[in-house]
């Protein structure tokens, strides 16, 4: 649809862009990516022949640019240059009109069905139909914004060139925009070339992404081609992580800070209170947590760590506004807020501290073991589960990598399942060494501070020590639990 | 057609049928309106009717149109409210032809009493050509910023030049002085006739090119986007702009601030799309003409004001005005 060879020109005779080459097919949509001032604009230009190129060639539909008139060029091809400021206004259909021009001809008016149908979709589609008789200058940026692209859709082109289309919108109507764009080139093979200052948005929605560096392109491919840690921080001159889109098969950038604004601190075990009604850790700082709790489960930050003991009969229904409320009652905010749940008293926790060599370890366990199964025989139960809980925090004074997160979890419920086989807790069903319960919860927390662990695999230095930590506390847990349902009978 | 533009041309021309009649019918004979369709009942109203004051109100309704729909184009195509034939040179260009005519005597048989129209338009066109030529040279693409500020470099040069004529001659000083501030008076039906085919063509080549100044309005880059050939179009208006405005200053001398004021009245009336701001600024600068002129004529009579003291006197004010809006629109922007 388009081929864009060797292209190079500017202001001038100065070629600010190099050797611009690609493709784009029809129905893609390409987005450029460069830092300010790396001719993203002006390679836009360039191959919409605004800027006259000092070599290279534009080929649209297999026919070189400069061989079309403009009126011809407007039909196959819309652009939409950043927004300026103007000073005379029209209304918002008028200016949507203006989009119809290479349609017509003629000195008389010869405005048909088919230009106002063009002008009435664009403005439903940018969602500016009920501005139609304002004036521009009493539209908001963001509204004038879409009537402009309103106008570039009115054109009916194939191809679109978008100069930071999302610019001054707000995100709703950024995604309404990108929307539209991509049903457009989806579902009717509009070929959409689009500068983005948002790499994010990009990768959301481009086929396919283009990054240049100082007038030239580094690297032209998918956008986890594109994306790439090292190669964002080299042309941008910023530290990033690139981590998955939570629900796109996408990359999604997010850049790092230059100067922390986290003091330093450390978690001991003085930070845990006990009430009766719950083990809380206030953390000074926040924490790195990975878990499987029931409030704010998965992956995240928080400072305070909540193992509250309920009632047996615990109506689960609505578990999460109830106990945001209870974290509210305790003085905390539910956002900021990890929760599990057990139905043991709190004496029955077990708090130890471990300061070894792979950092200071906080191990806190409940370990209600009444109910516990033995993971190779549940597929041949019948009956349904029945409530017991060993709750598992691990809190590290360390960096942890994502890895050694997930290695951490590993490692620890290992030697949970070993302190059971030691404590000879029993499947009372299948009468064989139980591995755990039906509803056991983990948590891995960590400081992100001060020593780095790669790993925590049960070799590593600190798997080591979860291993360690977990299986000792583990056990003292399940004596206490052993002893208090002695010391009740 | 919507309501709105149905509205604005049946006042527009309303008024311009009003004015055309207040023209003719007051002044220091009053001429009753039968006149018109039935000379024989007074010989002397029908010969001052058609002989004087027709000719003076028409040539004031085709100045007037001239200068407006110019000034209405030149806005559009500079994206400056405060453009008009002045900014860019042409009308002293027009100017300089006029008063170097009468400066040196120039006569040419063949033109005979149009000498000195056709010579003030020569020299708008010469000096648009100039200007336009000096722009490209500073820059190839013509940007309007350029176009401006040669249009000023050209309009002081020339003052200069009609200052400097002024003063070496002397004893014509009064007859430059009255052409230089404008008037349309003792002009006669040869300075119509003259002038209506100029009207036609340029304003013919502006409203051709009404959706491209819509374009343009948005920059020339947009423009260019939207499929505007620029270039040619931004010649075309340059052109068709200077041969009306040349031909109005060729027959009525300096009229001030009408191609100012009157499109942007028309624009805070009815809206800045050129498919009908360029004839309604005709119409509304025809009326606005006639009634200057009747003012001129009528306000210390017997004496007649030169036309460009009461266009001065009410386009200073509203060139201040949106002068001053414009500065704290862009203050706040």
């Amino acid at each position: 649809m388009l081929h864009v060879q060797q292209v190079s020109g500017g202001y001038g005779n100065e070629a600010y862009v190099q050797d611009v080459s690609f493709t784009v097919q029809k129905g893609e949509i390409l987005g450029v990516l460069g830092p300010n001032g790396s001719g993203k604009s002006t390679m836009l230009k360039l191959i919409s022949g605004a800027l006259p190129m000092l070599s290279g060639d534009v080929a649209l539909q297999g026919k070189p640019l400069r061989a079309y008139a403009p009126k011809e060029l407007a039909k196959k091809l819309a652009v939409l240059p950043q927004l300026h400021a103007n000073t005379f206004t029209h209304t918002v259909r008028e200016v949507v009109s203006l989009g119809r021009y290479p349609h017509q001809s003629g000195f008389f008016s010869s405005w048909r069905d088919e230009d106002e149908q063009a002008v009435v979709q664009a403005m439903a589609q940018t969602d500016v139909i009920q501005y139609a008789d304002t004036e521009m200058e009493f539209l908001s940026g963001g509204e004038q914004q879409r009537v402009f692209v309103a106008q570039a859709l009115a054109q009916k082109a194939d191809v679109l060139f978008l100069d930071e289309p999302t610019n001054h919108l707000d995100i709703a109507h950024q995604r309404q925009l990108l929307d539209m764009v991509r049903t457009e080139a989806k579902i009717h093979g509009l070929t959409v070339v689009s500068i983005f200052h948002d790499m994010n948005l990009a990768a959301l929605y481009c086929d396919r992404l283009l990054l240049m560096e100082k007038g030239r392109v580094r690297i032209i491919g998918e956008p986890h081609e594109v994306l790439v840690d090292a190669q964002i921080e080299q042309v941008y001159d910023v530290d990033v992580v690139t981590r998955a889109h939570p629900k796109e098969a996408t990359p999604q950038v997010t850049i790092l800070p230059s100067v922390s604004l986290q003091k330093e601190a450390r978690v001991t075990a003085e930070h845990i209170h006990i009430t009766e009604e719950a083990v809380v850790l206030q953390s000074p700082l926040p924490l790195r947590v990975l878990s499987s709790a029931v409030y704010n489960a998965g992956l995240g930050w928080y400072r305070t760590l909540i193992n509250r003991t309920v009632d047996p009969l615990y109506d689960v229904t609505n578990v999460s506004d109830e106990f945001a409320q209870f974290i509210r009652k305790l003085g905390a905010l539910p956002t900021n807020c990890v929760g599990m749940m057990t139905a043991l008293t709190t004496d029955h926790a077990v708090i130890r501290e471990f300061n070894s060599e792979a950092g200071h370890l906080i191990v806190a366990v409940t370990a209600g073991v009444g109910k516990a199964i033995d993971v190779s025989k549940t597929c041949e139960r019948t009956s349904h589960y029945e409530v017991g809980t060993i709750n598992t925090w691990v809190i590290v004074n360390g960096e942890l990598t994502d890895e050694a997160f997930v290695q951490a979890m590993m490692t620890a419920t290992e030697a949970k399942v070993k302190a059971l086989q030691i404590e000879e807790v029993r499947d009372q069903t299948s009468n064989t060494i139980a591995t755990g319960t039906a509803t056991d919860s983990i948590l891995i927390a960590s400081t992100q501070q001060g020593q780095q662990h790669a790993y925590a695999g049960t070799a590593s230095l600190l798997g080591k020590w979860v291993g360690h930590a977990v299986f000792e506390t583990t056990v003292e847990a399940i004596q206490r639990y052993k002893q208090l349902k002695e010391m009740a009978r | 057609m919507n309501k709105k533009y149905v509205l604005a041309y049946t006042i527009a021309l309303a008024t311009l049928i009003i004015t055309m009649w207040l023209g003719v019918a007051i002044g220091s004979v009053r001429i009753p309106l039968e006149v018109l369709w039935n000379p024989s009942i007074n010989e002397t109203a029908a010969n001052i009717l058609w002989q004087i004051r027709m000719p003076r109100v028409l040539l004031a309704a085709l100045v007037g149109a001239s200068l407006a729909i110019a000034g209405a184009a030149f806005q559009g195509l500079l994206k400056n409210p405060l453009a008009d034939p002045y900014t860019l040179g042409i009308s002293s260009g027009a100017s300089v032809g006029a008063v170097a005519t009468i400066f040196f005597s120039i006569s040419v048989p063949l033109l005979g009493i149009f000498t000195l129209p056709i010579f003030s338009m020569i020299g708008a066109i010469v000096t648009m050509f100039l200007v336009m030529s000096f722009a490209r040279l500073v820059d190839r693409t013509m940007k309007m910023e350029t176009l401006i500020l040669t249009g000023i470099i050209f309009s002081s040069f020339l003052g200069s030049m009609i200052s400097l004529m002024i003063a070496l001659t002397g004893e014509e000083l009064r007859q430059i002085m009255s052409w230089l501030l404008g008037s349309v008076s003792m002009r006669g039906w040869p300075y119509v006739q003259m002038i209506i085919p100029f009207v036609i063509i340029g304003s013919f080549i502006l409203w051709w090119n009404r959706r491209e100044l819509n374009a343009m309005l948005y920059g020339e880059e947009r423009a260019q986007y939207l499929g505007v050939n620029v270039k040619r179009s931004k010649m075309q208006v340059l052109i068709g702009g200077s041969m009306l405005t040349g031909a109005a200053v060729a027959v009525s001398g300096t009229i001030g601030f009408v191609g100012l004021v009157v499109p942007h009245m028309t624009r805070m009336l009815w809206g800045a799309d050129h498919h009908h701001l360029l004839p309604l600024s005709m119409l509304h600068g025809a009326s606005l003409l006639i009634i200057c002129d009747l003012i001129s004529r009528t306000i210390i009579a017997p004496t007649e004001l030169p036309i460009g003291v009461i266009t001065s006197f009410v386009g200073a004010p509203v060139f201040a005005y949106i002068f001053f809006k414009q500065r704290r629109r862009k203050g706040v922007a």
